[in-house]
């Protein structure tokens, strides 16, 4: 069904819109009439070779990218038509951790996660009420006065997520959250997006080159009693609402979940999934 | 090796300018929109202005003092030693102490500039900035721009006494000139117009100084490398404009007089 039965954009159901959104930078395309939707309370998988557009989505979301041609809507507005002035209000409700986290490397990890609520001048108590709430999500509480440099890979991609998370977003970007990290910390951070998505219901995009990430997440719940995630094996108990996109050159060549992932018949995507 | 075309270079010029036009009105905007982040121009002005004093200082001081023994040898030919302080004077308050001044500060901060903005754009913190909802435009270009250039007049102010100093020391000391002739004739040669040339001047060149040193911070791309050569670029762009546009305004305060 199309998300323009009256010309406007269904953003009840639909937190993200891309409608034949086309980039390119200099000579070469990145981007070449990308559309899908990103339901409210969905997680995406973003998948893809490198190179293949998937950061560039993300830039995209958040208006920190214009397309060449095409629509986006994010939570109702047509952001291809926004100026950045108007951009700064929606990025509060939209969360973004970075492929190496971008923390500011001037500034404590307190900072770091205060940051938006501290340029919104917030009372002092409320925004050190809210950073040890993010950062126990994280649970990197003790961390509160290191400085990025004092903090290894997952620790600053945990803080990363605390940051994003501290308005509470009705979207949050993940842009290869698990990239370069050991496959035990890997884990841990999947586990924390997979209880942000089953605790809080934020819609995401996660974006990844990694399969088993986007496996783990379709194939697991999070368990707020022990705490961990468990796996659902193959019953679907639970609503997990995960669905798979892949992009090849720029272009979308699969949408789907993750049974149908599992059955396509396209030697590309059989390829890179097997 | 890549060759570009001379269509290519040109574009590429004029769209560095389009970029530098938009950051510099940017950065002049931003002062009339909320927020102004003080905190940050504060600590821009105690890096940029506290930071830079010995330097300055030190080049204000070696200046008047090779200024007094060149002019004094000259000077001695035609019997007039007195005129020592008039010639210090003169070309430290017009030219000498606005320029040298604002290379050093050029030398100084257009490169941490350059550099610290650089760092930031390579590793998507100013992404970060966007993102988070704060104009990086406002944070971190305007509070630069507004402090090299309040800071770059009580700098050159300084940076002239120290250069008179420096003569003076030399004259006093060296020459056996007496100390009331010596700035008796160094005051009484500027006219308002030289106070003027050499107090607007540093104030153009400041703006220059910052809005080149973010404009390559800003514009920084491929990574560390990427960043070195943004810094290069930044000193060495900041210092070509201040001397071209130092020859602009001297004509223009010339034909002014």
């Amino acid at each position: 069904m199309s998300s323009f039965d009256d010309g406007a954009p269904d953003t009840v159901h639909k937190a993200i819109i891309f409608e034949d959104v086309s980039i390119s930078f200099d000579d070469l395309q990145v981007l070449e009439g990308v559309s899908f939707e990103l339901k409210r309370g969905e997680t995406k998988i973003v998948l893809g070779i490198a190179g293949s557009g998937k950061s560039t989505i993300l830039k995209l979301c958040l208006g920190l990218l214009k397309p060449d041609s095409g629509h986006i809507y994010v939570l109702g507005h047509d952001i291809t038509t926004m100026s950045e002035e108007d951009l700064f209000d929606l990025r509060s409700k939209v969360g973004i951790v970075f492929q190496e986290s971008a923390l500011f490397d001037s500034l404590n990890v307190r900072d770091n996660v205060a940051f938006r609520l501290m340029e919104e001048h917030l009372p002092e108590a409320e925004i050190e009420r809210r950073v040890r709430e993010s950062l126990s999500f994280v649970e990197l509480e003790e961390a509160i006065e290191k400085l990025p440099s004092e903090l290894s890979g997952g620790m600053r991609r945990r803080v990363g997520i605390a940051r994003a998370i501290i308005t509470h977003p009705e979207v949050l970007l993940y842009d290869s959250p698990t990239g370069g990290l050991d496959p035990i910390t890997s884990t841990t951070i999947i586990e924390l997006i997979m209880k942000q998505r089953d605790v809080y219901k934020t819609s995401a995009l996660l974006v990844s080159h990694r399969l088993q990430d986007g496996f783990t997440l379709a194939s697991h719940y999070f368990d707020p009693v022990t705490r961990h995630m468990r796996p659902t094996n193959g019953v679907p108990l639970r609503e997990i609402h995960t669905r798979f996109m892949i992009l090849r050159e720029g272009k979308v060549i699969f949408e789907g979940t993750a049974p149908e992932l599992g059955k396509v018949t396209d030697p590309y995507i059989k390829e890179y999934i097997s | 090796m890549e060759l570009i075309s001379p269509l290519d270079i040109a574009k590429r010029f004029l769209l560095a300018v389009q970029d530098y036009t938009f950051l510099s009105l940017r950065a002049v905007g931003n002062l009339f929109r909320k927020p102004l982040y003080m905190a940050d121009l504060v600590q821009q002005s105690d890096f940029i202005g506290v930071g830079s004093l010995p330097i300055v200082m030190l080049t204000g001081m070696f200046t008047g003092i090779v200024l007094a023994l060149n002019t004094s040898k000259t000077l001695e030919q035609f019997g007039s030693l007195s005129l020592t302080g008039q010639l210090v004077s003169f070309s430290m308050v017009r030219e000498l102490g606005p320029v040298l001044t604002s290379l050093m500060v050029a030398g100084r901060n257009a490169s941490g500039m350059a550099s610290e903005l650089g760092s930031m754009k390579v590793t998507e913190q100013i992404d970060a900035m966007r993102a988070l909802g704060t104009d990086p435009y406002k944070k971190l270009v305007t509070p630069r721009v507004t402090a090299t250039v309040f800071m770059m007049f009580f700098l050159t102010i300084i940076s002239d006494l120290v250069g008179l100093v420096g003569g003076w020391i030399i004259s006093f000391g060296m020459l056996g000139l007496n100390s009331y002739q010596y700035w008796n004739s160094a005051y009484q040669v500027l006219k308002y117009n030289d106070v003027i040339t050499g107090l607007v001047k540093p104030l153009v060149f400041g703006f220059i100084i910052a809005t080149v040193g973010c404009y390559y911070g800003m514009t920084t791309k491929g990574g560390t490398q990427g960043v070195g050569r943004s810094t290069t670029q930044a000193v060495v762009w900041a210092s070509v404009l201040i001397l071209a546009t130092d020859a602009v305004l001297t004509q223009l305060f010339i034909t002014l007089r």
